[in-house]
């Protein structure tokens, strides 16, 4: 065994309203590839925005211990020059460079007033090799698929002599045979000496590269498995993942008719609207009833959001083709408008960037989906409209000085509320919500499940989108499963269970 | 839930409170007389144009903080179209009509880029900028035209000495002014006091009465100090009608109606809007037509004052429009902002130009003080958004 390079003691680091990470520990020594998994929101990516200097040095609490010394990053430049490098999730690389332009973009070579660009040229070059990309690296960016992208931010790593790399879902965009080719790399450098942490969902990539594995649940450490003590398979990572109890945090729907199908989409396929190759959503079908809760479960990124915005007048993606069917008779939606009108409703992840107006009061952001029903010749009635927001704030418990506020001050979960009432507003039959509860605090989720019982309690339709798997077992009366495009499993909310679904995702 | 809080309406006021400070550093430099009637109603008439286009230009800063820098050159443009049509004996109606029409296929020719293809405005409307101060030497051959159409110049304020006749032949005081000025402030105190009285009927939210009647004295005062300003002079200029009139009708438009809301939302939070079912390219047509309408109109309100047409007329009208949006709160990445608010910004620069005309200081030097008030108030608004973080 080598010794420890990375200790990360008792780190926790709060965000207003949520603590999310709690007193954490990692250890990591020198020359292995330890794991880091985890739900979407554990924790995993803020660990190592603390690790990377992303958030501060007294922005959290705890220690990191580099190479024997206490550290305090305060900007990612001063983790970098330690040789620990991050690469995201989100490829950053700017298309319109070349592959040397990135890669020492903020490194630049020769001096400041004067860019040695063969100097660049030639160890990016250098750089290239060792990753074993054979491209030019005055080739483009844009020119290069993911997969070599991919390998240009490991090489832009190597660059910036990187000794313990940190790699945040690298193959979640790539295809197996990239994918193999990139975690062989990884195992390559291993060998000679480098270090690195690995976040991903695919376990059996885990299983495939990891030394250690070290399982993150709701903030906190939960375990960390060896693999030359502990067995590694994938049921013990999922145990381990999931395995937290259900309390009380659902409220019982009482005695709800579950009616006719209200909704139902067949053969639902969706291109990328840049990469119009790619498929999104490949082939879905699905369906929902009046009265009902039927929750889309997944991972990041399997294709929930698209399919759920192709569904609202095609606010996603290209080339869009399958049937839409709304009570029973199928109709095309050409805009959004079109989308309200026949009843449908998306409430958005994104609150703040595609949901509200967060310069705008409460009333105008409650009425801006509907105003035509507030309005006579195009002049808005602003008596009536203040009535409707007065109304919507008491039915939904939203706490605020007044309608007028404005919405950008509230918090999280107030602004949910005004979100779902903008939306209520509209008088659709059926809602699709999509993470209705990201997020917001534990009262408040409590609260926005009570609102979504109402509804269907009301004969309408919910559909609810959630990375969450106690809430979406919590609340579904049935649930799908999604992944990577395609539906890869429908079962019941009685008979559905946290192991079901998440083997379900990890074994399509 | 009342709001009095008086921090929050200085905040709001500040604007106000600066153009207020500034006339009153003025009245000391000038020894007085910034406030004389004479020089109230040049600084009135004056800058109607910025008035106008200050209006225009606020609902495409509200679309995002897009601007428009095309609308001098149209101002020249659609002038320069009028003084011709008029030189050549044309109805004056007709006229007027066939200039706001160039405007508004102008602002349609514009709009239809920006919105519909993705041009950048600053882009669209600069090579606007630069076509049609070409074509406004094109239309008047290079020369000036002078415009003789008595109609014309009365109706809109034309030859810099166009009043609203007194009726009741009053010697020292135009009593016309002052009838007009009260029946103004009447007309204010009782809608005031009626909308007040409904909404406390059907049990909304209504201001606290402090501040309410505060703000109701406070312009009713001003409303009647202008008028005896004005009153003392030779009446109310004409183009002060239709600047009185442009402004309360977009003033209507951006608070009450469907379009004014979308171009708030669109500023505010463009997705959100679009995932609410509205086109959002629409909303920047309007936007951008509107703002060549209203140039049009400025630009009759321009060669009428100036009784000509000329190839240079309305050089850096955009950046004075521009200017009073930013100074007047207008937020330079949309969403906020409203139409009394440009108008106050044109009023503070309005103010500065002419005090400063008139304690004859260096026009370089305007231009520099006009730089630099334009900076403070956007640094102001950028540093009591962050505050608020």
């Amino acid at each position: 065994m080598g010794k420890t390079l990375l200790e990360m003691i008792n780190i926790t680091k709060e965000f207003p309203g949520v603590k999310a990470l709690d007193n954490v520990n990692l250890k990591v020594e020198e020359g292995e590839i330890h794991a880091l998994v985890g739900e979407n929101g554990a924790g995993k990516s803020t660990l190592m925005n603390v690790l990377s200097g992303i958030y501060p040095f007294g922005s959290y609490t705890g220690d990191i211990v580099y190479n024997g010394e206490v550290c305090k990053f305060q900007k990612i430049k001063d983790s970098e020059e330690k040789g620990i490098v991050i690469i995201h999730q989100e490829l950053a690389l700017i298309p319109y460079m070349s592959i040397g332009e990135n890669m020492f973009l903020g490194n630049e070579q020769g001096s400041k007033a004067k860019i040695d660009w063969d100097k660049t040229y030639a160890e990016a070059d250098k750089y290239l090799k060792m990753v074993g990309l054979s491209e030019s690296s005055r080739t483009l960016i844009k020119d290069i698929g993911v997969g070599k992208q991919q390998l240009v931010e490991i090489a832009k790593a190597l660059a910036k002599h990187a000794k313990l790399l940190i790699l945040d879902e690298p193959t979640s965009s790539l295809n197996e045979t990239d994918s193999k080719a990139l975690l062989d790399l990884l195992l390559k450098f291993k060998q000679e000496g480098m270090t690195s942490i690995i976040i991903s969902h695919k376990l059996n990539e885990v299983s495939y590269v990891a030394d250690k594995i070290t399982v993150i649940r709701d903030g906190s450490t939960i375990e960390t498995l060896d693999k030359t003590v502990d067995e590694i398979t994938e049921d013990r990572i999922i145990k381990g993942m999931v395995g937290r109890e259900m309390t009380d945090r659902f409220p019982k729907r009482h005695d709800v008719k579950i009616g006719d199908v209200a909704m139902e989409v067949k053969d639902w396929t969706v291109y990328h609207p840049q990469f119009a190759e790619r498929k999104v959503v490949d082939g879905v079908s699905m369906n929902v009833r009046k009265g009902e809760v039927v929750g889309i479960a997944g991972l990041m990124g399997a294709g929930r959001t698209e399919l759920a915005m192709s569904i609202f007048g095609k606010s996603y993606g290209t080339n869009i083709s399958g049937q839409l069917i709304l009570n029973g008779q199928e109709v095309h939606l050409k805009n959004i408008k079109d989308a309200i009108k026949h009843k449908i409703a998306y409430v958005t992840e994104d609150r703040k960037g595609n949901g509200l107006v967060l310069t705008n009061p409460i009333k105008i952001n409650t009425t801006l989906a509907n105003l035509s029903e507030l309005c006579n010749k195009r002049v808005i009635d602003q008596d009536k409209e203040y009535q409707v927001a007065e109304d919507y704030r008491e039915k939904l418990k939203t706490k605020c000085p007044s309608v007028e506020q404005n919405v950008g001050n509230l918090s999280g979960g107030n602004q949910q509320k005004v979100l779902l009432a903008k939306w209520m507003f509209a008088d659709p039959d059926v809602l699709i919500l999509d993470e209705p509860t990201r997020g917001i605090d534990v009262g408040a989720k409590y609260e926005i499940y009570c609102i979504i019982n109402d509804l269907v309690a009301a004969g309408k339709s919910v559909i609810m989108i959630s990375s969450e798997l106690p809430e979406v077992l919590g609340m579904s009366d049935r649930i799908y499963v999604m992944n990577e495009g395609k539906m890869v499993g429908e079962m019941s909310g009685a008979e559905a269970s946290q192991e079901s679904i998440m083997s379900c995702i990890l074994k399509s | 839930m009342v709001s009095n809080n008086i921090g929050n309406t200085l905040k709001k006021y500040t604007m106000v409170i600066a153009l207020v400070v500034i006339i009153a550093i003025f009245y000391v430099g000038t020894g007085g007389t910034i406030l004389l009637s004479q020089n109230v109603n040049n600084l009135l008439s004056q800058n109607a144009y910025v008035f106008v286009l200050g209006t225009g230009m606020l609902l495409c800063i509200l679309t995002g903080g897009n601007i428009d820098l095309s609308v001098g050159s149209v101002v020249c443009f659609v002038g320069g179209i009028g003084a011709v049509l008029l030189s050549k004996g044309l109805n004056v109606w007709l006229a007027v009509i066939i200039m706001l029409l160039c405007g508004i296929a102008v602002g349609a020719w514009q709009a239809f880029w920006v919105a519909y293809i993705n041009v950048p405005p600053f882009i669209a409307t600069l090579a606007g900028m630069y076509a049609f101060r070409g074509l406004s030497n094109v239309v008047l051959n290079g020369y000036a035209v002078s415009i003789s159409n008595t109609t014309f110049l009365n109706v809109f304020g034309g030859g810099a000495d166009c009043y609203i006749p007194d009726f009741f032949n009053g010697k020292d005081l135009n009593i016309t002014c002052i009838v007009a000025g009260l029946i103004a402030v009447a007309v204010y105190v009782v809608l005031s006091l009626k909308n007040r009285i409904s909404a406390t009927k059907k049990g909304y939210e209504t201001q606290s009465a402090a501040p309410f009647y505060g703000k109701l004295v406070i312009i009713s005062a001003v409303i009647l100090f202008l008028t005896f300003k004005l009153a003392g002079y030779k009446g109310i200029p004409t183009s002060l009608l239709w600047i009185i009139l442009i402004v309360l009708a977009y003033n209507y438009v951006t608070t009450k109606t469907t379009i004014g809301r979308y171009l708030y939302a669109v500023g505010g939070n463009e997705k959100a809007t679009q995932l609410s079912g509205i086109n959002t390219k629409k909303v920047y047509f309007f936007a951008y037509t509107n703002m060549g309408f209203l140039a049009a109109f400025a630009g009759i309100l321009t060669v009428a004052r100036a009784a000509s047409a000329q190839p240079t007329y309305g050089q850096f009208y955009e950046m004075d429009a521009i200017g009073a949006c930013f100074i007047g709160g207008a937020s330079a990445y949309g969403g906020t902002g409203s139409v009394f608010g440009a108008i106050i910004g044109a009023l503070l620069m309005g103010v500065i130009n002419q005090g400063m005309l008139i304690m004859g200081v260096d026009a370089n030097y305007q231009k520099v003080v006009k730089g630099l008030v334009l900076l403070a108030a956007v640094i102001f608004d950028v540093m009591s958004k962050r505050e608020k973080k």
